[in-house]
Order: structure tokens, then C-alpha cells, then sequence
């Protein structure tokens, strides 16, 4: 992928956020709302490095990691708003975003509850003899949780094709890295299960892209489990009920002095008329994706037992 | 018709599964090299291979969660969690992924997984390894939750567990391994009905899984003093076959439900529920329960029997209901 389409990807996932939390204040979008803001170059350099046919496991800040995977601004927007056309049909909301289709698989909201997914993910195209990877995206938070040791171990001990991605923001909802973990550092947790494991300057899209790069290929050649650590910083509130009194104003505004789009615009040198055609751009995709949620309907309420069972399953239709 | 165990049973169920479809694979701990904690893999690796028959770390949440994504992949795992009791180590990968994963999809993704496990109290293994939480599984929509109690639903689940698209949660009880029973070679079997395995026209006696024989103990003691039960084995504990026992209920007018979990929130609960809903003016008693009392399962042979359904506390709950209490 080339440095533009990289702005341009960064570019729109921030603008997309941007509207969200607009639209959250206006209470047209609702529940939990995480926005990616300021972590955007992690997702965007990991995702370049894939292919159409690998998978992609996310957690419940993934607006950007769907958009970036190719699902459409009028599919994540419409699921925001809870409407049919949405992703899930509006079942799932922010952190439940789903794309079979595309293999992504979402959209887990328990912390560290995606990791043994994606263990079992590149389990099957091993068995399978597939030649894909599985991408796992979480944050250091989920190091805490016995599920990542429990899927570091299995994935490994079985040489499975799956990358690690920890999305580093230094604080776990409010919780600072130092505080919850007694090793903070993190590729050494990894490398203590034999896993190839490095750092990444996670503001640095290029950076991100490079490293995504040669571990995703490490991993597809056969050389087992790789972890990443990408080092980023989330600019706005963990969730928008959150009145930040765990960080200081002024350690917010230094990471802002980094903030990815910033970084790669002062490296391309964009002239102004293109980066404006490109944000005119982004602002009609967006806008048309918010008029689309506007517009379309919602779920019946009669379909509200649908999918609890596989339509096919003799259970489906029997509970009420 | 042949007589094996239902050790051998379950072992059958799996080992045709594994020779007919290659997207089928089992894992779980101590299921290869040591043959299974309680002896029901045995031999399996060693027919199958260690990429077909995976002994995992003891790590439920992982290899559970790998079973999930096995099956969203395109196989169709096995999973075995040595007992219900480690299962709670797993229970975020099955009620919050497992179960929930295709209606929050929007119904994009289903989850073909089978989990078995061993369940239930008896053997003297005290407070940690006698858990009975069939039914509390029974609790959770997007699974289905079923228990085995003969050696020909041992047997003959399993290949309908597997080409079910959803998850499928089987409960067998550790008081049954060892026992035998006529093998009838009929087929894979339906897991949406319950099942009459003694009929009678005084009392309905609802029970599953390990305390089957327990109530049917019961009814031929009862049957000397002239107490026909119907014996219903209710087989899938979710969704419950209402109509069978409920039909039961209309004939016998009176119902006891025997159930080895604790009795609060517990399946008996749930069963005792519906039939006040659908048949409460055929009642000629209120329904009895005999449940497990809610307390830790004591490790002394003589408490422990005191704390889960016996023989005479079943016989003692039907004449109970006879007497119209």
C-alpha cells in the first residue's frame, strides 16, 4: 500500500470517529461508544500488511480496524445507530461489529475474550492447510487477563498462524500500564513463550506498516505465532463517560504532538488542494454513510428471536 | 442389540465421527497419551493421530475459545472439558462468545462447536469436583444443553450434536461410565424430546442424565406397593420438551421432578415452573422436587449420599405427592 492511501485510510477513520462522537452527543448514537482516535496508524499498518482471505479478530474499539478491513462507512454507521442495515442488524452496536464476508470477526467486548478465538481461527487453516493468517488485535490491558497467557501458550505450543497485535495505550479504561502490571515489558511477556515478539512506534504508520509486514510474512512462511507491540495513545476519553482524572492534561498534549496523520503529512509533504480534495472526500463518504443510518429502517420486532439458533436448527421457532 | 458400557458408548460416538468427517477433531486435557481422565478416549490417538486427537495445556478458556474459532474456520471441533467444574474456567468463551456470537452477528456467524463434559456428585470427590451445573447451563440461549443418561443416547448423540450448526453442550454423567446397557443400533438420534422410560399412570417422575436410574430404582420400588410412576427422561435440558412431560402430567396428575443440582434457580425449578403454567388445574398435588441440598458437596461417603437425590428420597417425594402434599 502505498504512503497516500495510508493518509487517506487514516484520514477517514478519524473523521468517521469524529462524526461518532457528534452524533453520540446529538443521542443518535448510543451505549458504548470507544473511539481509535489517535491509535489510528496501529490498525492501519497492521491491515496494509494483509490479504483479502486472512483473518482479522478485533475488540470493542474496532470502528477503524472494520472500516480499514474494507467493511463500508454505511455499514459500521447504520450498526451504530441500531438499524437493520447495519453490520449486525443493529443487534450489536459499536463494539459488536461482524463482516463474514470479509473474515473479520469482530467485535469482542470482553477483555482479551478475542485471543482464543484467533488461536482456533488459524487452527482450522492449519488443519486445513490454508496459507492464511489470523490477525489479533487488543490491548495491553488483555495481558492481565488469563486468556492471552492461556492463547500465547496453546498458539505457540501448536505453531499456529496468528500475529499478536497489542495496541499499547498505556492505560487499561484508567488504569496505567505501571499500576496493573508488574513487567511492563510487554514483547518480554511474549518472548517468554518462545514467541518471536518486538515494539513498534505505534504513532509511526510507516513504522507499523514495515514491522506488520515482516511478521505477517514471518507468520504465513511457516514460522509460527509473532507477537507485536505497537506503542500508540488514545487522544480522546476511554468512552464517553469518562472525565479522564487517571492522566494529565499535559501528558495528553505532548502525545498529541505525535498524532500519526500529523507525522505522515509533515513526512509526504501533501500539497493543501490535495489534502483538501481528499478531506471533501472523506466528508461525502461519511455523510453519506450518516444519511444512510438516517434513513434506514429498523429491525422488525418480531424477528427479535431470530438467530439465537441457526435458522436450520430444529430449536429455532421453540423458545420464547 | 449389544450390551457395552456407556464409557464405551461415548467412545464409539466419537471414534465413527472422526472416521467419517475430516473436518472433525477432539481436544481437551489428557485426552491422548493418558487416554482420558476417565478412560474415553482411550485408544483414539493412537487410531487417529495427534493432529485429530490434540491433548491440550490445562488452559479451559484457550482450547475452548480454539474450538470456537476451529468451528467459525470450518471444522467441527470436539471439545472436552475434563468436568463441569473446570468448565467455569471457560465460561466466557461459551456464554460470551459461544452462545451469543450469531445473534449479536446479526446471524452471520454460527458456531458449530460440540463441548462435552463430565458432570454430577456420587464419587466422593467433595466440594470442587461434584458439580452439577446442567441445568444452570440450561440458563443460556444459543446453546443447546443435553445429557446422555443411556448408552445408546451415548452413542447415538453425538453424530446429531455434530450436524447441529450451534453449540452443543453434552453433560455425562461420572455415575453412568461405568455402567452397561443394550446398545440399540438405531441411528443418530433427535435432541429435541424427552424420552418415557417406564410408563405408568399415577405419578410422573421427571429426571435426566445421571439420577435416571435413580428414579427408576424408585419406580419399581414403588410399583411393589402398587404406585405405577411414569418415568420421563427429559435428555435435552435445552430447549426442554415441555410437551412430553406435560402430556405425562395430564394423565398422571401429579409430577415430581428429581434433579441432582441445587434446587434453587436449578432445572427442577424451571420444570416444576411449566408445568404450574400449562397443566396447573390437572394437579391433584403441587409438584415435588427431590434436588440436591444447596450446600458444598461433602467428601464422607455418608453426608455426601445425604446431600444429592437417593433411592428412598425419591420413593419418599412420590408418596408425598400421593398424599396429595
Amino acid at each position: 500500500m502505498n504512503e497516500r492511501e495510508l493518509l487517506r485510510q487514516m484520514l477517514r477513520v478519524r473523521r468517521f470517529e469524529e462524526r461518532c462522537v457528534e452524533l453520540y452527543t446529538q443521542t443518535k448514537v448510543r451505549g458504548f461508544l470507544h473511539v481509535y482516535i489517535g491509535e489510528e496508524a496501529v490498525a492501519t499498518g497492521v491491515m496494509a500488511a494483509l490479504n483479502d482471505d486472512d483473518s482479522v479478530v478485533a475488540t470493542y474499539r474496532e470502528h477503524g480496524h472494520a472500516l480499514l478491513r474494507g467493511m463500508s462507512a454505511r455499514s459500521v454507521m447504520a450498526e451504530m445507530y441500531g438499524k437493520l442495515t447495519g453490520c449486525s442488524r443493529g443487534r450489536g452496536g459499536s463494539m459488536h461489529l461482524f463482516d463474514k464476508d470479509l473474515n473479520f470477526y469482530g467485535g469482542n467486548a470482553i477483555v482479551g475474550g478475542g485471543l482464543p478465538t484467533a488461536v482456533g481461527l488459524a487452527l482450522a487453516d492449519k488443519m486445513q492447510k490454508r496459507d492464511r493468517v489470523t490477525v489479533c488485535f487488543f490491548g495491553e490491558g488483555a495481558m492481565a487477563e488469563g486468556e492471552f497467557h492461556e492463547s500465547m501458550n496453546l498458539a505457540e505450543l501448536w505453531q499456529l498462524p496468528v500475529l499478536f497485535v497489542c495496541e499499547n495505550n498505556l492505560y487499561a479504561m484508567g488504569t496505567a500500564l505501571r499500576r496493573s502490571e508488574s513487567e511492563t515489558n510487554l514483547p518480554m511477556k511474549a518472548a517468554s513463550y518462545e514467541m518471536p515478539a518486538w515494539s513498534v512506534d505505534g504513532m509511526d504508520v510507516l513504522a507499523v506498516a514495515d514491522s506488520a509486514r515482516r511478521a505477517v510474512d514471518a507468520v504465513r512462511g511457516g514460522g509460527g505465532p509473532h507477537f507485536l507491540e505497537a506503542r500508540t495513545y488514545r487522544f480522546r476519553a476511554h468512552s464517553m463517560f469518562d472525565p479522564e482524572r487517571y492522566r494529565d492534561k499535559a501528558e495528553v498534549e505532548q502525545w498529541r504532538e505525535r498524532d500519526p496523520i500529523d507525522l505522515l503529512l509533515a513526512k509526504l509533504e501533501v500539497p493543501d488542494d490535495e489534502l483538501a480534495a481528499l478531506e471533501e472526500e472523506i466528508r461525502v463518504e461519511v455523510e453519506d454513510a450518516v444519511d444512510f443510518a438516517e434513513n434506514s429502517p429498523d429491525e422488525d420486532v418480531a424477528d427479535l428471536m431470530t438467530f439465537v439458533y441457526s435458522p436450520s436448527s430444529t430449536v429455532a421457532g421453540r423458545l420464547s | 442389540m449389544t450390551t457395552i458400557s456407556y464409557r464405551e458408548a461415548v467412545r464409539e460416538g466419537i471414534r465413527a465421527a472422526l472416521a467419517q468427517d475430516d473436518r472433525v477433531f477432539i481436544m481437551g486435557e489428557d485426552i491422548g497419551e493418558y487416554g482420558g481422565c476417565y478412560a474415553v478416549t482411550m485408544g483414539l490417538l493412537e487410531e487417529f493421530g495427534p493432529e485429530r486427537v490434540r491433548d491440550t495445556p490445562l488452559s479451559e478458556s484457550a482450547f475452548v475459545g480454539a474450538g470456537i474459532g476451529a468451528a467459525l474456520g470450518g471444522m467441527l471441533p470436539i471439545v472436552e472439558i475434563m468436568t463441569v467444574n473446570f468448565s467455569l474456567l471457560a465460561l466466557d468463551q461459551i456464554v460470551n462468545t459461544a452462545a451469543a456470537l450469531q445473534h449479536m452477528s446479526g446471524g452471520q456467524f454460527n458456531v458449530p462447536l460440540v463441548i462435552r463434559m463430565t458432570t454430577g456428585a456420587g464419587r466422593q470427590l467433595a466440594a470442587q469436583h461434584s458439580h452439577s451445573f446442567d441445568g444452570w447451563y440450561a440458563h443460556i440461549p444459543g446453546i443447546r444443553v443435553v445429557a446422555p443418561a443411556t448408552v445408546t443416547d451415548a452413542r447415538w448423540m453425538m453424530p446429531t450434536a455434530l450436524a447441529d450448526p450451534d453449540p452443543v453442550l453434552i453433560f455425562e454423567h461420572g455415575g453412568l461410565y461405568n455402567a452397561s446397557g443394550d446398545l440399540e443400533d438405531i441411528g443418530p438420534v433427535d435432541l429435541d424430546h424427552a424420552a418415557v422410560r417406564r410408563e405408568g399412570g399415577d405419578v410422573t417422575l421427571i429426571t435426566y442424565g445421571g439420577t435416571l436410574p435413580t428414579a427408576m430404582s424408585a419406580a419399581d420400588t414403588l410399583a411393589a406397593d402398587g404406585i405405577e410412576a411414569e418415568v420421563i427422561d427429559l435428555r435435552t435440558l435445552r430447549p426442554l420438551d415441555d410437551a412430553t412431560f406435560v402430556d405425562s402430567v395430564r394423565r398422571t396428575h401429579r409430577a415430581v421432578v428429581v434433579d441432582e443440582g441445587w434446587r434453587s434457580g436449578s432445572i427442577s425449578a424451571e420444570v416444576s415452573a411449566r408445568i404450574m403454567e400449562q397443566a396447573f388445574y390437572e394437579l391433584d398435588a403441587p409438584v415435588g422436587r427431590v434436588a440436591g441440598k444447596e450446600v458444598p458437596t461433602p467428601y464422607a461417603r455418608h453426608m455426601e449420599q445425604a446431600a444429592i437425590p437417593g433411592v428412598d428420597d425419591v420413593v419418599a417425594g412420590v408418596r408425598a405427592a400421593m398424599r396429595g402434599e
